[in-house]
């Protein structure tokens, strides 16, 4: 086993080790967990199997390996931060409606407050 | 029966103009034998707003973060819909919207049976006109609703509006909240609500300072190209 095929899969092996502390403390939601450990499985994958991007580049076509991991990784890096402004958009509309719902509860609060005394 | 009006006052740090134009409101009688009720809805002010405004017999609404004019208006509907008001009127804080000309608002929504009424500068040359580069964007805006409602409505951007029942019932489920002025129309058009303007006269502002200055009017161009365009393709529930 090559030098840099041990160093990858120790890499590996830690960053989900740090991912499932961050699940397990609460601090990251599972469903955005996916995406995560999804990721690493595949680096895993090309780790041990130090051929598999030569066999990949030539399935799809392209012409140097290399070029296939930057496209792939980008592609999907894209589509994770359009995933990500999805869920901020998300929150800004709930966020309001929490702020909407909360003024008016107050406002009703305080009427009755003062209707009582 | 009479019916009631909310007059929805948006305000974000409105504290130098606000007394002026709550207490124009206090003298103000309406047509019709409206009853008038006054809502403040400070948008998270960072001076004074919400104390001033407390001062006076208006309800005052503070929202626990700052959501922009649309959140701060829909907040406005959803109290005139909670508490059932026959009609909602959006009038600014800073004073650029008479108080004596609410009548015309109504008057026009009792005579035409619109169930939205713009109040607009531009009708009849009086009054303050605005600047030349706004009047262009405002010219603009008088294309795409054409294109996209059918209607003429020549001063889109204009937040002097009267709100009825159904139109009340529409902004509160379904606002937009930044510009929501020109893109609100092309929502309640497709509701397949009646949209007619009335001209009033408007005053420059007397303090606090335009939401759409410098190089954010070519962002407020864009970004609400593109909402009034989305709002046009989007299914309405």
């Amino acid at each position: 086993m090559a030098k840099i095929q041990i160093i990858t899969i120790v890499a590996n092996v830690l960053f989900v080790l740090y991912i499932s502390r961050l699940i397990i403390k609460g601090k990251l939601r599972e469903e955005y967990a996916i995406v995560w450990v999804v990721c690493t499985a595949i680096l895993m994958l090309f780790s041990f199997w130090r051929n598999g991007l030569e066999v990949m580049a030539r399935l799809t076509g392209v012409y140097e390996a290399p070029n296939l991991v930057f496209t792939g990784f980008i592609f999907a890096i894209l589509i994770y931060l359009l995933h990500l402004s999805v869920v901020a958009s998300k929150l800004h509309n709930d966020n309001k409606k929490l702020a909407q719902e909360i003024s008016l509860l107050k406002e009703q609060f305080d009427k009755h407050l003062n209707k009582n005394q | 029966m009479p019916g009631k009006v909310l007059i929805v006052i948006p305000c974000y740090n409105e504290e130098a103009s606000l007394p002026s134009v709550l207490n124009e409101l206090q003298q103000t009688t309406l047509p019709g034998g409206y009853q008038l009720s006054v809502l403040v809805v400070n948008d998270c002010s960072k001076d004074s707003t919400s104390a001033v405004a407390r001062k006076s017999q208006a309800t005052v609404i503070d929202l626990p973060v700052n959501l922009g004019i649309g959140g701060a208006v829909q907040t406005g509907i959803l109290y005139a819909r909670d508490n059932g008001f026959d009609i909602a009127i959006q009038l600014d804080g800073d004073g650029q919207h008479p108080p004596k000309e609410l009548a015309k608002l109504i008057s026009f929504h009792l005579e035409t049976g619109a169930n939205v009424v713009i109040g607009s500068r531009f009708l009849e040359k009086e009054g303050f006109q605005s600047s030349f580069a706004r009047r262009m964007g405002i010219k603009y805006f008088h294309f795409l609703n054409r294109i996209m409602t059918g209607l003429s409505i020549y001063d889109s951007t204009s937040g002097f509006r009267l709100f009825d029942r159904s139109a009340i019932k529409i902004a509160a489920a379904n606002y937009p909240d930044e510009y929501p002025e020109p893109e609100s129309l092309v929502v309640f058009s497709k509701s397949g609500l009646k949209i007619a303007e009335v001209a009033v006269v408007m005053s420059a502002r007397q303090g606090g300072q335009s939401s759409i200055r410098h190089f954010g009017s070519l962002y407020y161009c864009i970004k609400v190209s593109l909402a009034m365009l989305f709002s046009f393709i989007r299914k309405t529930s």
